[in-house]
């Protein structure tokens, strides 16, 4: 400490010898009153005496102007340059530029002495932000601030470090910061903690190696710096949540001590031991015990604990309760438990504070699924939030009846959500509403009039506002429509039908969404309507295409509405007047669609093969690769054409002829290599083939094609799970005896509750009764389980029986099980540039599924026919790929994965209790794979897992094997990262609609496989390459040859050696499906120079971890 | 995440301003007006969140304020942020405003409450009344220290030290060095104490008592 002190008086002369002339002694209110009198005082003042923005503007300028020749005058003192500084951070508040001052900010952190330093600092973090160029002038005085005897000092240093600092510097402060966690004072380690916070979230993969540090910080004494480390934890269990079980145990201990009143006692918060830091540990316990039954039973006292010290009457204290009931509703239940969170809830649902209530929504939202009975106890009281004065709470409470809508109360919850709409004016909660609205239409839409008549509300509160999405699934459902033609059909007319109506209304104004809905469905189905004259229809439309408010976009829409009728009448006048008024229209759009017409309607015969009726959603084959040009290319090239080249490689050529000094020679023979494959070179898309691609092309090609038939398919099922039970209710009606029963089952349980309730309050007002009545349409369908219901098991009756009706109309027995893999989005990105590709995944993500055995089947229909009537005809497995989350997060694409899936029908053997055993199939049983391993289990259904590593060149025979099924699953790692977590759930019916969940990790070198090649072929491709990273590790003495370390790269990483030259060495690999990454190493004195290239720029970053990881292990 | 923290008065007149992500300019200044509006559409007695739609480019995002006197005190959060938790961070955010600014313009020595007191109901009650004498345009006359308040409890977006009598304890420490740079007939002796506080904020942990003249009833009547 002495020396700190001394240091210190060593620089208070200075400090004590500057006084600045404009802030001098003369304040009347004592030191303080001294900045109203200063400059930026009399700046202020000015400026709140103005009243027009305009005025403000010039005096700002002024100010701006005169501050610019201050601080770049040479005679400034750093003092005066302070109180600028002070100045310029009030005008950028303000929202005027001051880029002028920025440099000086920089020097002014640098210069200055302590309180200098600190503002200079302040208005650094204030101005730049993190990709600022003049950000890497301060990376010195960083560094010098952190060398610094001075703690504030070093404070300040770390504190900017915390807050702004350029990523690619990070290795220049690293050390000093990892040495500053073993500082003395705790304000520094904790400052430290937060600082490598930053890191972890800027760059992840450069404090890799600290791992273990963040955990002395978790257990050091001071509560403070483990309350910092917390955050990195928090972050991290995130990102990755099976990596940290093994720190459960210490979480819970921490919480014990937190809650137990065991901190220094000004931690305390309104008598509340560390509230936030208690918020951040329940938070992470959340996450740990999700769906981990071990973890979770590590946290059961804790959180009865916490729930229990809950309760003094606080803010704060409800902030502890909601995380805590909140978690307890993530991990895995304990009934008990649940009650209490249940009762938690009720106090937060009728608290008359209005924030709480708005909170016991948020709650009651999160756990309805789990347990619908919450939301019947409390019925009352979010019919009263109903009509409450505040948006916010009704919206929550919108919200909240979303979750519960099922087929019986939807179309009471639509006519709120609607009424809701009507009155609301805000953008985003009209998008955000209209959108669920769709959603529920689509899925429990009691029948075809309804739909079309809340579509139609949707469509015009909505306006032109809704998500795209919306209108493009509506009209996707009418055309792909579902199993029942002619149930199709009446849905098809009734939309024309109430189109024209709505047309028929002479000064309407519509959306142009709408109207584009309209024209669409107009010229696809108004055919059907045969009571209609089509001339009605056109004239009608013309009509539209006269209006102004029409947009150009939308009478693009009507003109192709009026083509397709017109391909479907013999000669209409309108049509002829159309084609007369458009063919000179200004609108060159329009007066091409008026000449296309023109040319159809003298060609009828053309016209109707070029425009089939119902034809939307027929599939169109799409060659992506071009193929049909192969040969054009390959004349072109005949005739001494120069090979097409991608983007990048163009620009490495012009860049190496751009250097003044060319010896390598690769150059030339590599363009010469691309011309002799020239074919394939657009095929992938680095620009390079290896080996026998140039023959393997036209059959990639076709393997491609078949995989977007596959999932043209699979889209045809209509991903919304929703809409069968649509159809289901109708079907419903066919079979009487079994949905009424169920229907009067449930009436009569939801009846129950208000009946209590009105005996007990004798005299009801109208208007009570009125909110009753209205609670038991809500509510209906809910109450069907009685008792606290644990996870997943909550599907009603109602849903179930459906599902057996629908089985049995359809005839089709397929549809037993749903398989519906979803990549998680919870990758941990490790690498910020990772490119977000996602529309990739649909052409490559193909998908395997074998029905099950013929033999198993028989069982099934037996045991079924026992136990259900109208039994199950044969067992099967309906595939479902939800496309639209799979595309969101197709980080993965095609690393060959095989899901073994047991048949649901193993339930029926399970009674004989024969377990199966999982076993490859035999023509994977020679490849390379991994060791079969048991994901998860429920009574009917085991799923096991293995990884194939090779990729096998022939298309699989569907193998019978007893009641096991394979599923094969291709994976691909789209966006680099180190490790990703698949997760995905099977759905499928037995007696109960199950639903397992498992999750497999992968990691990247899940995905690294050999290239192998020629020591030729690596010097070509190394100099296309563009992405390079070097880095320099120690060699441990077990390895310090060249030789060992590579063949440690080569077992581990299954790297391809290419060749070893003296002390250097090179290998290469591939991520799969193509993409090339080159390692060249060398050897000096005991470091391994390793030198990564790749066209990918996330993967020589993430290689270089994996590499440290195995170099450290061995 | 904390993605922005606003202060403007009853007229929209921005008071302090702290983005936690980049955002250009003309965005910023557009976010505060839209807040701005939002927020004052809304009456005292109705909750203290708010969503805020796209204003931050995503749906997930909230506003969670607190109206004193003559100020909003906003703060613009992420889904993973605790509610409630955040509303009683203002509140510690603008007691140690307060607190420091009493320090700074009436130049107190030492400060005269207890750590306890201050974050009492009561305590703020009384603050929001002084809060008007005070004036808020002295939040700007001290921009600089408000903010380095501010760094102390949120960094980047985090919401970290929330031992909020340790940050007013560093503000007087921090006050006293500034004394004693004012220069005023300053001993180097109280300059090296001030400097000493400043690396060992574990010291004034317990701040002397004082003179109290606020009478504080029991808590739980005013909950």
């Amino acid at each position: 400490m002495s020396d700190v002190v001394e240091r210190t008086l060593s620089v208070l002369p200075g400090l004590l010898g500057q006084h600045d002339p404009g802030t001098g002694p003369g304040g009347a209110g004592g030191p303080g009153r001294v900045s109203a009198t200063s400059r930026l005082g009399s700046l202020i003042r000015s400026i709140t005496a103005l009243t027009s923005k305009h005025e403000e503007e010039k005096l700002i300028q002024q100010e701006l102007t005169s501050l610019k020749t201050t601080v770049s005058a040479p005679t400034t003192t750093l003092r005066l340059m302070k109180e600028c500084m002070v100045r310029l951070i009030y005008c950028e508040m303000l929202g005027y530029e001051s880029s002028f001052g920025y440099i000086h900010a920089i020097k002014l952190a640098q210069q200055g002495n302590l309180l200098e330093k600190r503002v200079g600092y302040l208005a650094v973090s204030l101005f730049l932000h993190e990709n600022h160029e003049l950000l890497l002038l301060l990376v010195n005085t960083v560094v010098k601030d952190l060398q610094s005897t001075n703690l504030v000092e070093v404070c300040m240093a770390l504190t900017i470090v915390s807050q702004i600092f350029p990523r690619e510097m990070i290795p220049a402060v690293l050390p000093l910061i990892e040495d500053k966690l073993q500082h003395s004072k705790e304000i520094i380690r904790r400052k430290a903690v937060q600082a490598l916070y930053k890191f972890y979230l800027i760059a992840p993969n450069q404090v890799q190696h600290i791992h273990d540090k963040f955990r002395k910080a978790l257990c050091d004494r001071d509560a403070g710096v483990m309350a910092a480390s917390l955050h990195i934890y928090l972050q991290m269990i995130k990102e990755n949540p099976s990596g940290y079980k093994d720190l459960t145990g210490s979480f819970v201990t921490i919480l014990k001590q937190v809650v137990g009143g065991k901190l220094p006692i000004d931690f305390n918060y309104h008598s509340v031991p560390a509230p936030w830091l208690q918020i951040q540990l329940l938070r992470i316990l959340g996450l740990l015990g999700k769906d981990d039954p071990r973890t979770s039973e590590l946290m059961y006292d804790v959180l009865d604990e916490s729930l229990r010290r809950a309760e003094i009457n606080h803010n704060i204290t409800y902030a502890i309760l909601f995380e805590c009931v909140q978690t307890i509703y993530t991990i895995n239940p304990k009934s008990e438990l649940l009650e209490k969170a249940a009762k938690c809830i009720g106090k937060f649902v009728l608290s008359p504070k209005i924030n709480l209530k708005y909170l016991g929504l948020k709650a009651l939202t999160y756990v309805i699924q789990q347990d619908p009975n919450l939301a019947l106890q409390h019925q009352m009281t979010i019919i009263e939030c109903l009509d409450h004065p505040d948006p916010i709470i009704k919206r929550e409470t919108l919200e909240l009846l979303y979750r519960i809508t099922n087929g019986q109360n939807v179309i009471v919850i639509v006519q709120k959500m609607l009424d809701y709409l009507k009155e609301s004016k805000e953008e985003y909660a009209i998008i955000n509403l209209v959108g669920k609205i769709a959603e529920l239409a689509e899925k429990y839409a009691p029948d075809n009039e309804w739909f079309i008549q809340t579509m139609n509300a949707v469509f015009s509160v909505g306006g032109d506002v809704v998500h795209p999405d919306i209108p493009n699934n509506f009209l996707r459902l009418l055309a792909e429509g579902f199993d029942d033609g002619k149930e199709d059909v009446q849905l098809q007319m009734y939309a024309v039908q109430s189109y024209l109506a709505l047309l028929e209304e002479e000064d309407a104004l519509y959306p142009q969404k709408f109207l584009q809905v309209m024209s669409w469905v107009l010229g696809e189905y108004s055919s059907l309507v045969t009571d209609v004259d089509p001339e009605v229809i056109l004239t009608k439309l013309h009509s539209l295409l006269k209006k102004t408010f029409v947009t150009s976009e939308t009478k693009v829409w009507i003109m192709a509405a009026v083509t397709k009728i017109a391909s479907r009448t013999s000669c209409s006048k309108t049509v002829d007047k159309l084609i007369q008024e458009f063919s000179n229209s200004l609108d060159t759009c329009m007066r091409q669609y008026a000449f296309e017409l023109k040319h159809l309607c003298e060609d009828k015969a053309l016209m109707k093969t070029l425009l089939p009726f119902d034809a939307s959603c027929g599939d169109m084959v799409v060659d992506a690769s071009l193929s049909f040009l192969d040969g054009f290319v390959a004349e072109g090239l005949g005739r001494g054409a120069a090979p097409y080249k991608p983007h990048h490689q163009r620009q490495e050529e012009k860049l190496s002829q751009e250097k003044a000094l060319n010896f390598e020679p690769y150059g030339l023979s590599f363009v010469s290599s691309v011309s002799s494959s020239g074919v394939t070179g657009r095929q992938s898309p680095t620009g390079l083939s290896f080996g026998s691609d140039t023959s393997g092309n036209s059959a990639e090609t076709g393997h491609k094609e078949t995989n977007t038939l596959k999932l043209e398919g699979v889209r045809k099922l209509w991903g919304k799970e929703g809409y069968l039970p649509k159809k289901e209710n109708k079907v419903g009606k066919e079979n009487e005896p079994q949905t009424l029963s169920c229907g009067t089952l449930l009436a009569g349980q939801v009846g129950e509750s208000p009946a209590l309730q009105s005996d007990q309050v004798a005299s009801l007002s109208e208007e009570d009764k009125e909110k009753q009545q209205l609670a038991s349409t809500l509510f209906i369908g809910l109450g069907s389980n009685a008792g606290v219901s644990l996870m997943g098991k909550v599907d009603t009756t109602i849903q179930k029986f459906k599902r057996k009706s629908k089985i049995n109309e359809t005839q089709s027995s397929e549809e037993v099980s749903d398989f519906q893999i979803s990549a998680a989005s919870d990758f941990g990105p490790l690498l910020d540039t990772a490119p977000i590709n996602v529309e990739d995944c649909e052409g490559n993500t193909h998908t395997r599924l074998r029905k099950s055995s013929l033999c198993s089947s028989d069982i099934v229909e037996e045991n079924l026919a026992f136990e259900t009537p109208q039994s199950l005809k044969k067992s099967g497995l309906d595939e479902r790929l939800s496309d639209s989350r799979l595309s969101q997060s197709s980080l993965f694409a095609d690393s060959n994965m095989e899901i073994f899936q047991p048949s649901p029908s193993a339930r029926c053997e399970g009674a004989s209790k024969t377990p199966l055993v999982p076993s490859l199939p035999e023509e994977l049983e020679d490849l390379t794979h991994s060791e079969v391993l048991e994901l998860c289990q429920s009574d009917a259904l085991a799923l096991h897992l293995c990884k194939i590593l090779e990729s096998p060149t022939y298309q699989f025979p569907v193998i019978e094997a007893q009641c096991v099924e394979h599923c094969q699953k291709c994976v691909w790692m789209d966006k680099i990262c180190t490790q990703g977590i698949l997760s995905a759930s099977v759905h499928y019916q037995s007696e109960l609609e199950t639903r397992l969940q498992f999750s497999i990790t992968l990691s990247l070198l899940d995905f690294i496989r050999p290239m192998e090649m020629t020591t030729e072929d690596f010097g070509k491709l190394w100099l296309s390459l563009s992405n390079d990273v070097k880095q320099n590790i120690k060699l441990s003495s077990s390895q310090d040859s060249l030789s060992a370390a590579m063949n440690t790269l080569q077992q581990k990483l299954k790297l391809h050696i290419v060749d070893t030259i003296g002390n250097e060495g090179i290998l290469a690999c591939r991520l799969l499906p193509s993409v090339p990454c080159l390692l060249h190493c060398r050897t000096h004195s005991g470091m391994l120079a390793l030198w990564f290239r790749s066209p990918c720029a996330a993967l020589p970053d993430g290689l270089l971890y994996q590499c440290q990881k195995v170099m450290e292990e061995s | 995440m904390i993605n922005a923290i606003l202060v403007f008065n009853n007229h929209g007149k921005p008071r302090l301003v702290r983005f936690y992500q980049h955002l250009a300019e003309e965005v910023q200044q557009q976010i505060i007006r839209e807040t701005f509006h939002l927020v004052l559409k809304r009456d005292d007695h109705i909750c203290n969140f708010l969503e805020c739609g796209s204003l931050f480019g995503g749906s997930d995002y909230k506003l969670i304020y607190r109206h004193y006197a003559t100020l909003y005190f906003v703060f613009c959060v992420d889904s993973s942020e605790s509610e409630l938790g955040i509303l009683d961070l203002i509140q510690g955010v603008f007691i140690c405003f307060v607190a420091t600014l009493q320090v700074l313009e009436r130049g107190e020595e030492v400060f005269p409450y207890s750590s306890r007191m201050m974050f009492s109901q009561v305590f703020v009650e009384t603050l929001d009344k002084c809060f008007e004498n005070v004036c808020e345009l002295d939040l700007i006359f001290h921009m600089d220290k408000v903010h380095h308040i501010l760094q102390e409890v949120v960094i980047g977006g985090m919401v970290l030290e929330t031992n909020m009598n340790e940050i007013v304890a560093q503000v007087e420490a921090q006050s006293k060095l500034e004394k004693a740079e004012g220069g005023l007939s300053a001993a180097p002796s109280r300059a090296v104490s001030a400097v000493k506080n400043i690396n060992l904020p574990e010291i004034p942990r317990n701040i002397n008592i004082g003179d109290i003249n606020i009478k504080v009833p029991n808590l739980s009547q005013f909950m």
